[in-house]
C-alpha cells in the first residue's frame, strides 16, 4: 500500500501522494505546533524582561524603523517566492522551482546580513547579550529566530541540490513542501517579532 | 593541548565513519552481531523493549537513591549522607524517577503495544523513533555522569534559580542537569510527534477513533501534551544554560532578571508532565479492568472525554505550584478553582473503573491486583491534592513532607502501579514469556504494603512540621518513630523490587513460550502471534467495533478478518545514524559542561553532519514475504 507507484504528472500533489509523504506533512505540522510554543515562551520571557535595561540603552533608543521595515519586507517577499516555488513544483517545472527557491534563499541571506549588521550596531551602542536582562531576552528571541533562518537557508539549499539531482518525485516533493511550510512559519514568527519587539519597543 | 588532542581523535573518528572504517572486515563482522542489530533497529517492539529495560534500570538507580535518603533519615542527627551529598541524592532521585524511569517505561509500553492495538506494522517515523530512544539514552547517561565527574546536580529536580545559578551552585553539577535533560527532552518531543501521527494516520481499516482501546486513546492525549509541554522546558533549560555558561542575565535579579520567570516556565512544563506520566497509566488500568472483568469498559465515551478534559485542564493549573510566590489572591483563586476542576474528570474515571468491575466476571491475576490496589491509593493522592489546591491551606503545607506524601501517592500509586500492572499484563507480548504469578504476588504485596508504610506516615511528618529536602531533624520532637516506620516501608518496597528483578530473570531463562492470548484479551495486540513477527500482522486486520478481537471471538472466529490479501510487506531498514547523532550531541553536551567551547561546537557540527548523512541516505526499506505467504507458496 505504501509504495504503490504514483503517476507523476502535473497537478498531482506529490507531497502527499504516498503514505510516507502524508505522515511527513502531518508530523511537520505537529512539529510547528511545538515550535509555536517554543517561540511563545521566548516572547513571554522578552515581554517580562524588556524594561529591565539596567542603565543601558532601551528599545526606544536603539531600534531603527527603516532598517527593520526593510528586513521585514525582504522576509515577507521571500515567503511569496517560496509559494511560487511550490506552484512550480506542482506543475513539475523543475527549472522554475529551482529559480524561485534560489530567490527565496538569496532573500533569506540578505535578511540575515541585515540582522548581523543590526546586531553589530547594537553591540557598539552597549546593548549586548550580557549587558542586562533586556539584552539577554532580546538576543535570545531575535537570535533564535535568526538561527531558524540560518537553518532554513542551509536546509532549502540542500534540498534544492537533491531536487536538481534526483528530480521532483515522491521522495523530494514532501521535503520541498515541508521546508516551505517551515519557511512560512519563520516569516510568521518575524511578523510577531516586528510587532512585539520593534513597534512596541519604539513606543516605549 | 588536551583540547587539540581530543579534537584530533574526534576528527579521526569521523573520518573513519565516512570512509567506511579503516578495517572493513571488522565492520562487516560487527554488522552481524546482536548488539548491532539492536543498536540500529527501527522496529517499534525492539525500541520499546530498550526503553522499558532502560526505564527499569533507572527505576532501580532512583530507588537506591531513595533508600540512601531514608537511611539517612532513620535516626535524628545521622551523618551517613549529609549536606551536598543529600542534596545530590534528592535532586537525582526526582530527576531520575520522572525523566529516566517513568517516561521511558511509558514510552516502552506505548512503543510495543500501541501500534499493535491500532493494527499497524510500525510507527509513522521508525527512524525518529530510534533517534528519540538514543537521545533519551545518552541524555540520561550524561545527567548521571555527574556522579563520577565533578558532582551530580544538587539544586532539586525543579532546579529553582537563584539557587541553580553559578553563584550558589558552583561546579558542573547543574550543568549536567541542564544539558542532559535538554538532549533527553529533544528525544521526548520527537517521540510525542511520532506517536501522535502514528495514531492519527496508521490505524487499520475500521479502527475509527472511537473504537480505539483506552490505552491508545491516553497515548494520543499524552502525545499532544508532550508536544505542547516540552518546549517550555527546552526554553527554561536554554535560558539557564545561557545564564550559567554564557553570562546572560535572565535570572540574575541584580541585572534585571527574574527568578519567578524560571518557576513559570518550569511549571508550565512541569504540571502537564504530571499528566503525561499519569494519563497512559489510566489507559493501562482501563484495559486491565476491562479484560479481567470480561466486560466492555463502562462509559467508554465519557472516558475519552475525561481524558481529553484532563489534558486540557492540565495546562491551566501550573500556578498551584507557586501559591506562596505572592502572585496575588486573584491568580491564586483562579488557579485553585482550575485545579479543583480536574477532580471532576478524574472522578468520572474512577467511577467508570468501579462500574466496569460491577457485575463483571472478575479474575485476579497480579496485573489486576495492581489495578485494584491503584484505585484507593490514587484516590488518597487525589484527596490530598484537593487539600493542597486550597491556597490558604497550601501556605501551611508548602515544602513540607505533606507535599512529598501527596505526590508519591499519585506518582507511585498512579504511574508506578500502572506500569507494573502493564508489565505483568503485556510481558508475554513484549518478551514472549510469562512472568511468574507466585513471585508476582510476593512482589505486589510487599511493594503495596511497603508503599503505604513509607508514605502514609509522611502526611503526618509534614503536618508536624518536617520540611522536605532537609537531611536531618531534631530528636525528641516526635518525628523519630514516624521516620523509622517510613524507612521500614521503603525497605519492603526494595525487597519487592528485588523479587520483581528475580521474576524477570526467571522469565528470561525459561524456555516456555507464552500463549498468543493468555488473558483472553479484547484488543488487537492479542490477535498477533507470540513472539510477534517483526511485521506484526501478515494481513492487516479489519476492525468491526470497540474491543475488536473480543467481538470476533464472540462471533465464533478464531482470528481477525483480514482487510487485505496476503502479499509482500514493505518494512523500513535499520540505521546506525540515530546512534551517531546521539553520540555527537552527548560529546558536544559534555564539552559544554567541561566549559570547552571547541568540543561543544565540534559536537554540534558532528550532529549537523549526521543530519546530512540522513538526508542523503536513499534507503527506502525492503519488502518481505510473511511466513504465511511462504507456507502457501511452498504448498503450491
Amino acid at each position: 500500500m505504501a509504495h504503490d507507484s504514483v503517476e507523476i504528472k502535473p497537478g498531482v500533489h506529490l507531497e502527499t501522494a504516498t503514505f510516507e509523504g502524508k505522515n511527513k506533512v502531518m508530523g511537520f505540522w505537529m512539529f510547528l505546533g511545538a515550535e509555536t510554543v517554543l517561540f511563545a515562551c521566548l516572547f513571554g520571557t522578552y515581554l517580562a524582561l524588556r524594561n529591565q535595561t539596567v542603565n543601558g540603552p532601551s528599545g526606544a533608543d536603539l531600534f531603527d524603523p527603516v532598517l527593520v521595515a526593510v528586513a521585514t519586507a525582504i522576509l515577507l517577499f521571500s515567503s511569496l517566492t517560496s509559494v511560487f516555488a511550490m506552484m512550480a513544483m506542482n506543475k513539475l517545472d523543475k527549472k522554475g522551482m529551482l529559480f524561485w527557491l534560489g530567490v527565496t534563499v538569496l532573500l533569506g541571506l540578505s535578511f540575515l546580513v541585515l540582522e548581523i549588521y543590526e546586531f553589530i550596531h547594537y553591540i557598539h551602542e552597549g546593548h549586548t547579550f550580557m549587558s542586562s536582562a533586556f539584552g539577554s531576552s532580546f538576543y535570545a528571541l531575535v537570535g533564535t529566530h535568526g538561527a531558524h533562518v540560518t537553518f532554513g537557508i542551509i536546509w532549502i539549499s540542500t534540498i534544492m541540490y537533491q531536487a536538481w539531482k534526483w528530480g521532483i518525485n515522491t521522495e523530494t516533493a514532501p521535503k520541498l513542501f515541508v521546508s516551505s511550510l517551515y519557511w512560512h512559519f519563520i516569516d510568521v514568527v518575524w511578523v510577531f517579532i516586528f510587532t512585539l519587539v520593534y513597534l512596541l519597543g519604539m513606543v516605549g | 593541548m588536551g583540547t587539540l588532542l581530543i579534537m584530533i581523535v574526534f576528527g579521526l573518528f569521523f573520518a573513519a565513519i565516512f570512509t567506511g572504517g579503516y578495517n572493513n572486515t571488522l565492520i562487516q563482522r560487527a554488522r552481524k552481531t546482536t548488539a548491532w542489530d539492536w543498536l540500529t533497529s527501527v522496529d517499534h517492539k525492539k525500541i520499546g523493549v530498550m526503553y522499558f529495560m532502560a526505564g527499569i534500570f533507572y527505576f532501580v538507580v532512583g530507588g537506591l537513591e531513595a533508600l540512601f535518603m531514608r537511611y539517612q533519615l532513620l535516626v535524628p542527627g545521622n551523618d551517613a549522607f549529609v549536606g551536598r551529598t543529600f542534596n545530590e541524592l534528592l535532586t537525582m532521585h526526582g530527576t531520575t524517577m520522572i525523566f529516566f524511569a517513568a517516561m521511558p517505561l511509558i514510552f516502552g509500553l506505548i512503543n510495543v503495544v500501541m501500534p499493535l492495538q491500532i493494527g499497524a506494522r510500525d510507527v509513522a517515523f521508525p527512524f525518529l523513533n530510534s533517534l528519540g530512544f538514543w537521545l533519551f539514552f545518552f541524555g540520561a547517561l550524561l545527567t548521571n555522569m555527574g556522579w563520577i565527574f565533578g558532582g551530580a546536580p544538587d539544586a532539586g529536580w525543579t532546579s529553582y534559580v537563584q539557587l541553580a545559578l553559578n553563584e550558589y551552585s558552583p561546579g558542573p553539577g547543574v550543568d549536567y542537569y541542564v544539558l542532559g535533560l535538554q538532549i533527553a527532552g529533544a528525544g521526548t518531543t520527537m517521540s510525542g510527534i511520532n506517536f501522535l501521527v502514528t495514531i492519527l494516520n496508521m490505524r487499520t481499516k475500521g479502527m475509527s477513533l472511537l473504537r480505539m482501546p483506552m490505552f491508545t486513546w491516553t497515548s494520543l492525549i499524552t502525545s499532544v501534551l508532550i508536544i505542547f509541554a516540552m518546549p517550555p522546558l527546552t526554553i527554561a533549560l536554554l535560558l539557564l544554560m545561557m545564564d550559567r555558561l554564557f553570562g546572560a542575565n535572565f535570572f540574575d535579579h541584580v541585572m534585571g532578571g527574574s527568578a519567578v520567570l524560571w518557576e513559570h516556565l518550569f511549571w508550565i512544563f512541569g504540571h502537564p508532565e504530571v499528566y503525561i506520566v499519569v494519563l497512559p497509566a489510566f489507559g493501562i488500568m482501563s484495559d486491565i479492568f476491562s479484560t479481567f472483568s470480561k466486560k466492555k469498559l463502562f462509559g467508554y465515551n465519557s472516558m475519552v472525554f475525561a481524558t481529553s478534559l484532563i489534558g486540557f485542564l492540565g495546562f491551566m493549573v501550573w500556578v498551584h505550584h507557586m501559591f506562596t510566590v505572592g502572585l496575588g489572591p486573584v491568580s491564586n483563586s483562579i488557579f485553585a478553582i482550575a485545579t479543583m476542576l480536574i477532580a471532576i474528570p478524574t472522578g468520572i474515571k474512577v467511577f467508570n473503573w468501579l462500574f466496569t468491575m460491577w457485575g463483571g466476571e472478575l479474575t485476579f491475576p497480579v496485573a489486576m491486583k495492581w489495578a485494584i490496589g491503584f484505585i484507593p491509593t490514587f484516590v488518597i493522592g487525589g484527596m490530598t491534592g484537593i487539600m493542597l489546591a486550597a491556597p490558604p491551606a497550601d501556605f501551611q503545607y508548602q515544602d513540607s513532607y505533606f507535599v512529598v506524601a501527596h505526590f508519591h501517592y499519585v506518582l507511585i500509586g498512579g504511574t508506578v502501579f500502572a506500569l507494573l500492572a502493564g508489565a505483568y499484563y503485556w510481558w508475554p507480548k513484549m518478551f514472549g514469556k510469562m512472568l511468574s504469578e507466585r513471585l508476582g504476588n510476593w512482589h505486589f504485596w510487599l511493594f503495596f504494603i511497603g508503599f503505604h508504610l513509607t508514605f502514609f506516615p509522611q502526611h503526618f511528618l509534614g503536618l508536624f512540621g518536617m520540611p522536605r529536602r532537609v537531611f536531618t531533624y531534631e530528636p525528641n520532637v516526635g518525628l523519630e518513630y514516624i521516620n523509622q516506620v517510613s524507612t521500614f516501608g521503603a525497605i519492603l518496597m526494595g525487597i519487592g523490587t528485588i523479587i520483581f528483578a528475580w521474576n524477570m530473570i526467571q522469565s528470561f531463562r525459561s524456555k516456555k513460550i507464552a500463549a498468543a492470548d493468555p488473558w483472553d484479551g479484547r484488543s488487537l495486540e492479542w490477535a498477533t502471534q507470540t513472539p510477534v513477527p517483526f511485521y506484526n500482522f501478515a494481513q492487516l486486520p479489519e476492525v468491526r467495533g470497540v474491543d475488536a478481537f473480543w467481538l470476533e471471538k464472540q462471533a465464533g472466529n478464531k482470528e481477525m478478518t483480514p482487510a487485505e490479501p496476503l502479499g509482500k510487506i514493505h518494512m523500513p531498514s535499520g540505521s546506525h545514524i540515530p546512534f551517531l547523532m546521539s553520540i555527537a550531541l552527548f560529546v558536544g553536551g559534555w564539552g559544554l559542561i567541561a566549559r570547552s567551547w571547541q568540543i561543544g561546537v565540534m559536537g554540534l557540527l558532528a550532529f549537523g553532519v549526521t543530519m546530512f548523512m540522513r538526508s542523503f541516505d536513499r534507503d527506502h526499506g525492503f519488502y518481505v514475504k510473511p511466513k504465511e505467504l511462504l507456507d502457501k507458496e511452498a504448498k503450491s
